[in-house]
């Protein structure tokens, strides 16, 4: 993998000028995108804060090829548009030499909740895509509402914390480990706060042929709610409390690429947002237990996981 | 040299979809369509087409993916009824409002509930205001032939929008007929080659589509849209000719049957129209003058020519496979009704809703339409503006 500086001087695929907020992680994904890969790539989006910011007509942040047709379907629609250049490569109407790779990007919300059907669907197929899911853990773009995403106990505007309910009282779904059962090749968990990991993880599902998943943690300034200029502060907490491991199954090997080198307590993470500040009165401090409970708990799934997928012998 | 067969309307446009030969196909099963994909996958299994073909999960990513593939550049078609094109509903506006040419065959089928496999028009009815070009059809003959002609009009660069061929579930797309087909190589050069003006497979002109296009342009694309849906009649049109020109089958906007002499007129699309024909000859036999508007197009709705056909008639009964639930009529009898408003001596139109989930139009039903309709041009009063027939009650 270069460095950034060297990143940095690579052409870009999306230009600055978007209209997300100040602090959102979305950008930080396309950017790098564009830039650890040398594929020409056509983009596919979901309907949400990604797609209504960066493509408002007659302007476009989106310098290579750019679709956007519904909200459920980034799966599906690249799929047809994979579909289409197999085809015409098949019949001679593409060059041979001419290789391109085809990217879909979802919200939770489009990826976990509505398009969960849609994305199954292309995995299972076999296209040769990567399908990205930025993980805000909430539709953000319709007002912060929850989604199968948004973690256990926080506050959004369908699961309000209340005088008798504390936010949101289910676990979030685990995705990529949903992808993974679609027996693809790569499906990895990553954050915008680690730049490295999320490049190189961007780069392998690229240089696969056929579906790659990747699911990345991507900080809300007004759905969190926290201060815009602490976005990548507030997601390194999360991956270095553990609440959001970076790991990956990479062709049959399970790996964490990354271990906290002292998990702190989870506690340290939810109180850096207003979202879970009701959380910090005395009567829901159960809640925090149960959210550290979880995370002790995955972090125990994914040794499983370490041990029954281990790297082969050298 | 034309093949004389005899098969089925599914059959005959799995035959069509073989010889356009698309690119991309994607599409989900549903009865009574089901067998145009079955019989289309053995094609791409035999290698005998180059299409590469998507088994979806749904027709809501049927449709999506279609629309991914036409907007990458290449040609599309898919095939569905009733409940799947139900499901397709949002990615049908969003085909059309990207301005996709897809192709689509539509075995019509009632919608559900009570859920009900045979024909009725509820389908391609309801999606009347989707911005897709629609073309009917009586027979297998005509399934396939509008299929072929549907290819040259959602490609021609004033339309640039989707085209639904629909034919009659099981009455028409599970009975064997004579027809005709053409040869491989003349359907070829009759649709020619597909070169879009966008496409996403085009790296070098990038483009980004399906924009959010907010208050200050929408309007201005949806004026686009509409203008086109205007142009594709002439399209329609001159497509036909030249189809014309290599079958010798004529096709129109519409077809009527003993019309111009008529003084009654009945107005139906679809199978029923064969039956009508039938006895229509009955009654032209004891002299009276009734005859038959058989629209082809019902999207865009070409007003002006269907009131030139009609306009001379003393009554019509428009008979619509469909119901609009608590509206004055069927959809089909309100447009032809409201057609012929401007019309200084207007004939008296009324509507009958016949035939849900399948009933058969039997040769009574239409001796009672076309009784009652001899009633009407004689008093000038009718009983009931719209009526339920092929009902007990
Ligand atoms: C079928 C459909 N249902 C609902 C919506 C409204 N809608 C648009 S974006 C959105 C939320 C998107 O949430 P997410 O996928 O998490 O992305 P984000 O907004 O966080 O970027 C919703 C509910 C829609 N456009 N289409």
């Amino acid at each position: 993998m270069a460095n950034l500086k060297e990143l940095s001087k690579r052409p870009d695929g999306f230009s600055p000028g978007h209209r997300l907020c100040a602090g959102c992680g979305i950008p930080i994904i396309p950017k790098l995108l564009y830039k650890v890969t040398d594929y020409d790539i056509v983009v596919a989006s979901a309907t949400g804060c990604f797609e209504v910011a960066t493509t408002i007509y007659p302007y476009t942040s989106w310098l290579k090829p750019f679709v956007h047709s519904a909200f459920e379907n980034a799966a599906a629609t690249i799929s047809g548009v994979e579909a289409m250049y197999q085809s015409l490569k098949k019949q001679g109407k593409i060059p041979a030499n001419r290789k391109l790779k085809f990217v879909a990007f979802g919200g939770d919300g489009g990826t976990y909740d509505i398009g969960l059907q849609s994305l199954s669907g292309a995995l299972e197929r076999g296209h040769d895509i990567v399908y990205i899911c930025y993980d805000n853990g909430a539709y953000m773009n319709t007002g912060i509402q929850r989604s199968s995403a948004t973690p256990y106990g926080a506050s959004t505007t369908t699961s309000p914390a209340g005088k008798v309910i504390p936010g949101k009282m289910q676990r979030r779904k685990d995705l990529t480990n949903i992808a993974l059962a679609h027996h693809i090749e790569y499906a990895a968990q990553t954050a915008v706060s680690h730049w490295n990991d999320l490049a190189t993880k961007l780069q392998k599902g690229l240089d696969i042929d056929g579906p790659a998943f990747i699911c990345v943690m991507s900080p809300c300034v007004p759905g969190w709610m926290y201060p815009s200029d602490q976005s990548i502060e507030v997601t390194r907490m999360a991956v270095e409390t553990g609440y959001w491991p970076l790991f990956e199954m990479d062709h049959g090997v399970f790996r964490v690429n990354y271990r906290p080198k002292q998990k702190l307590p989870v506690a340290d993470w939810l109180k850096l947002q207003g979202r879970f500040r009701h959380l910090f009165r005395p009567e829901y401090t159960y809640v925090i237990e149960e959210i550290q409970r979880q995370v002790d708990d995955y972090w125990e799934y994914l040794a499983h996981m370490e041990q029954a997928f281990p790297a082969p012998p050298k | 040299m034309a093949k004389i067969v005899a098969t089925t309307g599914n059959s005959a446009m799995a035959y069509a979809m073989k010889q356009i030969n698309p690119d991309v196909c994607a599409a989900y099963p549903i009865t009574p369509s089901t067998q145009v994909m079955e019989e289309f996958s053995k094609y791409v299994a035999d290698g005998v087409v180059n299409t590469n073909l998507v088994t979806v999960e749904s027709e809501h990513s049927a449709m999506s993916a279609c629309i991914g593939a036409a907007a990458a550049g290449g040609r599309v078609l898919t095939a569905t009824s009733a409940n799947g094109m139900a499901l397709m509903w949002e990615m049908l506006y969003i085909a059309a409002g990207m301005r996709l040419p897809i192709v689509m065959a539509l075995v019509n089928r009632a919608l559900s509930a009570p859920i009900n496999i045979h024909c009725d028009h509820s389908d391609s009815f309801g999606a009347r205001d989707s911005g897709w070009i629609q073309l009917y059809s009586e027979n297998a003959q005509e399934a396939y032939d509008n299929l072929i002609q549907a290819v040259r009009i959602s490609e021609h660069p004033d339309v640039r929008l989707p085209v639904m061929v629909c034919q009659d579930g099981f009455i028409i797309s599970h009975s064997i007929e004579r027809m005709e087909y053409l040869e491989d190589d003349e359907v070829r050069k009759f649709i020619g080659d597909y070169k879009p003006m966008y496409a996403l497979l085009d790296i070098d002109k990038p483009v980004t589509l399906g924009s959010l296009d907010l208050q200050d342009y929408y309007i201005e694309h949806k004026r686009q849209e509409a203008e086109a849906m205007k142009l594709a009649t002439p399209v329609i049109t001159a497509v036909a000719k030249d189809f014309e020109k290599m079958t010798g089958r004529a096709y129109g906007l519409f077809e009527t049957y003993h019309l111009d002499d008529a003084e009654v007129g009945i107005v139906a699309v679809n199978s029923a129209a064969g039956t009508i024909k039938e006895i229509i000859d009955q009654y032209r036999r004891k002299g009276i003058k009734v005859g038959l508007l058989k629209p082809r197009l019902y999207r865009p709705f070409p007003t002006e020519a269907y009131v030139k056909a009609l306009g001379h008639l003393k009554a019509i009964t428009v008979l619509d496979r469909v119901d609009s639930f608590g509206a004055m009529a069927g959809p089909l009898m309100l447009e032809v009704r409201a057609a012929l408003y401007d019309l200084p001596k207007r004939p008296v139109t009324i509507g009958k809703i016949y035939g849900l989930g399948g009933r058969d139009l039997e040769e009574s039903h239409c001796q009672y339409v076309i009784d009652e309709l001899v009633q009407i041009a004689a008093s000038g009063k009718y009983r009931e503006l719209c009526e339920y027939i092929t009902v007990r009650e």
